[in-house]
């Protein structure tokens, strides 16, 4: 599973702004405000508050490796530049965020900007955090503090110099950083209110579902518009569009889709459903229909054309219909509308017709998982097809797939196909081994 | 040396239906429960992945999925006058290997055993007077009643989805369902699958000759599915590859489709797999269990200690496991004394061959699409004119029309070449097989013991199965074969073939993987290794689960009653044992 957050803005910002930041000498403005001390007893319902708000900052999705100790950070966030770990957040005093005090702790979540002074990457979604109240923040570090500490360095990041150099992030920020807490608007409802502040603050949604610039800065003029989640992931849009967007989702539908990771219109796959097992689930249902409420009211993006379908021809459609017949229909049944709140359909689906072919792509080379919380434990799974079929074949059935039924989208070629591959590993058949025990395993000793 | 781990309080021997079930219930109570599977950890995706798995060589033919007998096979012989020889390739019966076990490539097809079943030898003794019943013939009461099992029953139908129609719920028979069953409290929880066009002719015919057939209960689903522990499956596709096959659409009921994804989420259970568990470790008492001792891939030997040592490994393996380990007295045929290995029982099938003129499209199948009867099964009919014990269903299953090993040519037709191939072409498609199902009563020259000669590669001995039919089953089911005649006939086909079993029991060709006995149940301990809690007599803290447990065998498939008996355990375990370890029957 990759990352749920999408980092190469970060890289490929510093290299457009280095020369723009070079030679700014940042201001060391450290408050030294005094260490929090350990929690009292009286501070457990701040805890309780900072616990779940940190679930709704999707903060263990990053800052846990695979195999490592909770929030003592070491995930390596691949980018096309380099490689930034994030960092160990336990309250270990050495290694971790013990010797922060409650100050510093706002500061890096309201500024970005790290105890010692520096900057930190935008890997670390301050653009969103900045949104987030004081209280909240305070109670988000609360609740760290309670964490087992875990003796863990940080990894040194793996980027080239001068991307290296935190500084040039002073030019970045100028540009594409909008420092402040999130400012309620009066014409709106408190729960849409509350939607907001969730979306755009701590639940830092934009950061994948908004597409960026040259720079890696988030495009703010189409806002929600889809974006990219990296490994070839497309973050569906978030508008009320119907073809590429939640506009076809009724509130309910969203709040099943956040709390299960599943509903009758998609199934979450990849990063999302990394967010659901890590952060929405945990949502309480109040919280889960603010955001459906905001994101309904969210002005549509402007309705793209829809592709020529004519431009496909009818032969690469019969190929592509025999490899779905063959392939896809167990589950996904002939007329595309799957099987209701088991197989998700592919009509009308916004991964399906998204104009970045990425997800339908990435999911058919390699399979996709749902998510598989609690309420809805299955975590059903779709196998990959990468061992199968070459680049011209999943070519022609997601070129199906994407104009059959009333889908519309833009074409694939098998090159496309061949850039998500190189980067992704798709699945294997499974291997014919039913035990992996050595063959020449000794004969017991001493056991009896 | 062996290296000792940290104790847990539950070890489970195996990973398959029972030892889920099993898992499930007894971390619900608040358990730490570790399963030890000797094989991989499997899923439905990769390991059963559509159009991957649908590949009749590589599991069918080559057994992708089964026990490999290289590495873990018995010996056999069909008398006591005969050597054993080591079985090399796998033929009469399929065990798994990995987890889910053989609740990965079984059909679904699940039956509930009769109420008589369970109480045979009082039954028949009642029933017949006690000379019915040859001297030789060793069967015994379970010392469990249906009663006492339907809630069990009902938990696995559910647990499952099963597809099915209802014959009786709580003593009203209802139209369609099978007539004979025992009271069950509700009806299945899914409609019954589609029928193909032969079991619709099979179903016409057997009324036609006065029967009452009704659809085969299947863990297949006839639709999407939510189980009470939430797990969802899908609706069957009927692709025709469930026996011997894992199924790739989450449609056959299996512990990866219905417990698993619940289970390996608790932070009070976990698995090893390639973990081959040799040894139960007793103190010096003899009486107490310490845990297990298993040997990983890597050949390293581990000890893990448990308060709780429970067999759920598949049937003959439970067996060899108590008698290495020494729990119980090993059963002696020669004086008609001990236990372990006693009672060793299987079925007995046959065939009937039908050629129509009708299309039959048999690829469209799915592992428990069946039509049966069952007015000869157990004691559904006078025994007293017939002269035998037992019984079986007839029924027409449509599991599927796999080229390679799922087809029927008419009697005559070349084994080879061009007239070979003529009658594939003639008959593939127009052609459908009536199966009989028949029990295996238990006999003083049946059982399970320790080969002599030949071990594996531990050292340690291999399991010797001696075993032959017996007159009593030649004759049931020959009878049960005239039957299935007399409904192949109905069915006004081109041909018709029967294909009675005769002869000696051969371990060669494929029949039923429904093994039974080796740990029988019951209320005697000269009589049983386990009591009606499955609980060893002499260990009390081992427990046994699967058919092994079976005294003797009857005329169904056994994974319903394997089930419903693993659930009745672990309540047991959890509202008396966990209060108060120890026996939980005196004598």
């Amino acid at each position: 599973m990759k990352a749920a957050v999408r980092t190469r803005y970060a890289i490929g910002a510093l290299v457009g702004v280095f020369a723009l930041g070079a030679g700014v000498v940042l201001a060391q403005v450290t408050t030294m405000a005094p260490a929090l001390p350990a929690p009292a007893p009286t501070a457990s319902a701040q805890v309780a508050r900072g616990h779940y708000l940190v679930d709704a900052g999707d903060c263990a999705s990053c800052h846990t490796k695979a195999g490592g100790q909770p929030y003592a950070g070491g995930r390596a966030i691949p980018t096309p530049f380099g490689v930034i770990y994030s960092v160990n957040i336990t309250p270990d005093k050495d290694t971790g965020i013990g010797a922060w005090t409650e100050q510093d702790f706002y500061r890096a979540m309201h500024e970005g900007i790290s105890k010692d002074g520096s900057h930190l990457y935008p890997a670390f979604p301050y653009p969103w955090f900045t949104k987030v109240s004081r209280a909240d923040v305070d109670a988000i570090r609360a609740y760290l503090a309670t964490l087992k500490p875990v003796n863990q360095d940080d990894t040194p990041n793996k980027l080239p110099w001068p991307l290296s150099w935190r500084g040039a992030m002073f030019g970045w920020n100028t540009l594409y950083f909008d420092k402040g807490e999130y400012q309620a608007d009066a014409g709106k409802s408190a729960q849409w209110n509350r939607g907001a502040y969730l979306v755009l603050g701590l639940g830092h949604c934009g950061a994948c579902h908004t597409p960026i610039n040259m720079l890696g800065g988030s495009k703010t003029s189409q806002p929600f518009h889809g974006g990219n989640a990296g490994s070839h992931w497309y973050a569906p849009g978030l508008g009320s569009n119907l073809r590429d967007g939640v506009g076809g989702w009724s509130v309910a539908e969203i709040v099943e889709y956040l709390k299960t990771g599943a509903n009758a219109k998609s199934a979450s796959a990849g990063p999302m459903s990394e967010v659901v097992m890590n952060s929405t689930q945990y949502l309480t249902e109040a919280d889960l229909t603010a955001i459906a409420v905001y994101l309904k009211d969210r002005p549509d993006a402007p309705s793209k054309s829809p592709p020529d379908t004519d431009a496909l021809g009818a032969d690469a459609l019969a190929r592509g219909q025999a490899l779905y017949i063959d392939n896809c229909t167990a589950c996904h049944m002939p007329d595309g509308r799957g099987v209701a709140k088991v197989f998700p359909p592919l009509t009308g689906s916004s991964a399906i017709q998204a104009d970045d072919p990425g997800t339908v792509i990435h999911v058919v080379l390699a399979g996709a998982r749902m998510a598989a919380p609690a309420s809805k434990p299955t975590g059903l799974a779709m196998p990959g097809f990468g061992w199968k079929m070459d680049d011209h074949q999943i070519a022609d059935v997601v070129n199906y797939i994407r104009h059959a039924w009333g889908n519309r989208a833009p074409l694939v070629d098998a090159d496309t196909v061949g850039e998500v591959r190189k980067d992704i590993e798709p699945s294997d058949r499974p291997s014919r081994d039913k035990v992996t025990r050595h063959p020449d395993a000794p004969v017991r000793q001493g056991s009896d | 040396m062996a290296t000792r781990l940290k104790p847990v309080d539950v070890v489970l021997v195996g990973f398959g239906w029972t030892a889920s079930i099993m898992a499930q219930q007894l971390t619900d109570a608040g358990m730490q429960v570790l399963a030890l599977e000797r094989g991989k950890f499997r899923d439905t995706v990769p390991d059963f992945a559509t159009t991957q798995i649908q590949d009749e060589l590589r599991y069918a033919v080559r057994d992708g999925l089964f026990q490999e007998p290289a590495r873990d096979t018995l010996t056999f012989r069909n008398s006591m006058d005969q050597t054993a020889l080591p079985m090399r390739h796998l033929g009469s019966f399929l065990p798994g290997v990995g987890v889910g076990g053989a609740g990965v490539h079984w059909n679904g097809q699940t039956w509930r055993f009769l109420p008589e079943d369970f109480v045979i030898r009082s039954h028949t003794e009642q029933r017949y007077g006690k000379s019915f019943i040859p001297p030789d013939m060793t069967i015994q009461d379970w010392g469990i009643t249906y009663a006492e099992l339907e809630p069990h029953y009902d938990a696995f139908d559910y647990l499952c989805g099963v597809s099915g129609q209802a014959g009786n719920i709580q003593g009203q028979l209802q139209i369609g369902g099978n007539p004979f069953e025992g009271p069950r409290q509700r009806g299945y929880p899914l409609a019954p699958l589609k029928r193909s066009h032969a079991t619709v002719l099979f179903d016409k015919a057997a009324r036609s000759v006065g029967f009452q057939p009704f659809p085969c209960a299947a863990a297949n689903t006839s639709a999407a599915y939510t189980n009470p522990l939430g797990v969802q499956m899908g609706p069957c596709t009927y692709c025709g590859y469930c026996e011997w096959f894992g199924c790739g659409n989450y449609s056959k009921a299996s512990p990866q489709t219905t417990i698993l994804p619940v289970l390996l989420k608790k932070p009070n259970f976990s698995y090893r797999a390639g973990a081959d568990v040799t040894r139960i470790n007793l103190d010096s008492s003899g009486k107490h269990a310490t845990g297990v001792t298993y040997v990983d891939e890597q050949g390293r030997v581990f000890e893990q200690p448990a308060a709780l040592v429970i067999c759920c490994a598949f049937a003959q393996h439970n067996a060899l496991l108590l008698l290495l380990s020494k729990i119980g007295q090993p059963y002696d045929p020669k004086t008609n004394t001990g236990v372990v290995g006693r009672n060793y029982a299987y079925q007995i099938t046959s065939s009937v061959d039908v050629f129509l003129d009708e299309l039959m499209n048999p690829f469209m199948g799915a592992g428990a699409l069946g039509q049966a009867i069952d007015e000869f099964n157990g004691d559904n009919f006078d025994h007293g004119p017939e002269g035998f014990v037992g019984g079986g269903y007839i029924a027409l299953w449509s599991t599927g029309g796999r080229p390679i090993l799922q087809h029927q040519l008419p009697e005559g037709t070349p084994k080879w070449g061009a007239g070979w191939k003529k009658a594939m072409a003639d008959n593939y498609l127009k052609s459908a097989s009536i199966a009989t199902h028949g029990s295996v009563m238990s006999y003083r020259d049946s059982y399970l013991d320790l080969d002599p000669t030949y071990r594996d590669i531990y050292g340690d001995p291999l399991l010797r199965l001696t075993f032959d039919f017996h007159p009593n089953e030649h004759k049931m089911s020959g009878f049960l074969t005239d039957k299935a005649a007399l409904i192949a006939q109905a069915m006004k086909p081109r041909s018709f073939h029967a294909k009675p079993r005769t002869g000696h029991y051969s371990i060669i060709p494929y029949q039923t993987t429904h093994n039974t006995g080796g740990c029988a149940m019951g209320a005697d301990p000269k009589t049983s290794v386990v009591n009606k809690y499955l609980q060893c007599w002499d260990v009390p803290n081992v427990f046994v689960m699967g058919s092994s447990v079976f005294p003797q065998n009857a005329g169904y498939n056994p994974t319903g009653t394997v089930a419903a008996l693993t659930y009745w355990a672990a309540a047991a375990i959890r509202d008396k044992y966990l209060k108060n370890p120890g026996p939980l029957v005196q004598v």
